[in-house]
């Protein structure tokens, strides 16, 4: 019954509008992931989102969710494998190179003279009191960037009200209850799967033309 | 602390690239093996290097993951006598982080690589769609939980009530607003400054 939620739309792929823009060059990307990565504080994927989607329009919000299933699904640090993907997308292993470049190169200086200069004075008060107020609002970063995400459900092949409960369960289990990363994944996100596939095939059985 | 010389590289290595295959969600996901291995294993780091390493490159731009570039540096600096002890300690110290970055990027980033590439070739497959389709609601509620896990480790309401507003402070800006990422960080490392958090 999930295409009872939303008739018109769960043609899913063949709806979602094509990302508008895209990287002029290999260079181009460099720098502009670089740029990302020297504004991520306590984490990148805000920016990318700002960036990537909003600004320069590189991709739609369902590509970046597409995207950053993928990202985060396999193994290794995400907008690290994030800016793979998008680099890959546009100029093959070597767009993926140079996204990965830019994602590690400057950041990594910056870290290492952050190191080499704070050696002496990252116990004081007032560097440890920076950190945590600049953690608790890169906390507040990541979790605006998911609701921002949001929209991207409304195209989604399951039907909003399974997304809404499945999106609650994984909160629930996830930040309540501490349950592992892998468990919730088994336990929440393969019915999940089997759910969307049952969708998909079941639309896929329907006639074209008809609702 | 003298414990770790060049011929660690090699267990260095192995370990991030076990790691690296094991990290899903994030280097970060690893960080308890990683204590394990760096301080009650071998000894080459002390628990308060560890968790300095670790608070110092959260704080710096860029992702997450170079953590393990500032541990691997304090592994061969610590070892090799500190800053002070000559350029022994310095070439230790970028060798022991040069070895660290690529175990914990190069193995995972490859995988990643062609498993997206394959999905993008079979995109068209039901169960690929299926895989998207199902993963999107778990990845943003993932984010969501991500942030209050992040801030639930200051302490709890209670304990910690004005890191939580901000927190959630940030969270509504960012949601509602287009104001600069930048400005609400560097608010935040002033509120820091202040002693207001």
């Amino acid at each position: 019954m999930p295409n009872l939620e939303n008739p018109p739309v769960p043609l899913a792929a063949e709806l979602i509008p094509p990302s508008l823009a895209r990287p002029a060059s290999l260079v181009a990307l460099f720098w502009a992931i670089s740029g990302i990565a020297l504004q991520g504080f306590g984490g990148v994927l805000a920016v990318v989102q700002r960036e990537l989607v909003e600004k320069k329009q590189w991709l739609t919000t369902e590509e970046f969710v597409e995207d950053w299933a993928v990202s985060q699904i396999m193994p290794g640090p995400n907008v690290v494998n994030l800016a793979l993907i998008i680099g890959d997308r546009y100029f093959g292993w070597r767009g993926a190179l140079a996204a990965l470049a830019g994602m590690l190169t400057f950041p990594l200086f910056v870290v290492m003279a952050l190191t080499i200069g704070l050696a002496g004075i990252g116990h004081l008060p007032a560097v440890q009191g920076a950190l945590r107020g600049m953690g608790a609002v890169s906390a507040g970063l990541i979790a605006g960037t998911g609701i921002r995400l949001v929209p991207a459900l409304r195209t989604n092949a399951m039907g909003t009200l399974a997304c809404a409960l499945i999106a609650g369960m994984v909160f629930i289990a996830i930040a309540l209850f501490r349950v592992p990363l892998a468990w919730t994944l088994l336990g929440i996100g393969l019915p999940a799967f089997f759910w969307a596939l049952h969708c998909i095939r079941t639309l896929a059985a329907v006639p074209q033309g008809q609702p | 602390m003298t414990g770790f010389g060049y011929a660690n590289l090699l267990d260095l290595l192995g370990c991030f690239v076990t790691l690296s295959l094991l990290s899903v969600g994030g280097a970060i996901t690893t960080v308890p093996e990683m204590h394990r291995f760096l301080v009650a294993q071998n000894a080459w780091l002390t628990d308060s290097q560890f968790s300095a390493s670790i608070a110092l490159a959260q704080a710096a731009p860029g992702p997450n993951v170079l953590f393990v570039a500032v541990l691997g540096w304090n592994v061969g600096m610590a070892s090799g006598g500190g800053p002070a002890n000559g350029p022994l300690p310095w070439a230790l110290a970028s060798a022991a982080m040069a070895v660290s970055m690529v175990g914990i990027i190069i193995p995972s980033t490859t995988l990643t690589f062609f498993a997206a590439r394959w999905g993008q070739r079979n995109r068209e497959r039901p169960e690929v769609r299926a895989f998207k389709q199902s993963m999107a609601p778990v990845v943003i509620a993932l984010l969501v939980a991500t942030g209050w896990l992040l801030t639930a480790s200051h302490g709890n309401l209670q304990q910690a009530p004005l890191l939580w507003v901000l927190t959630v402070a940030s969270a509504l800006l960012v949601w509602k607003t287009r104001i600069h990422l930048l400005w609400l960080i560097g608010a935040g490392a002033l509120a820091g400054v202040l002693g207001l958090v």
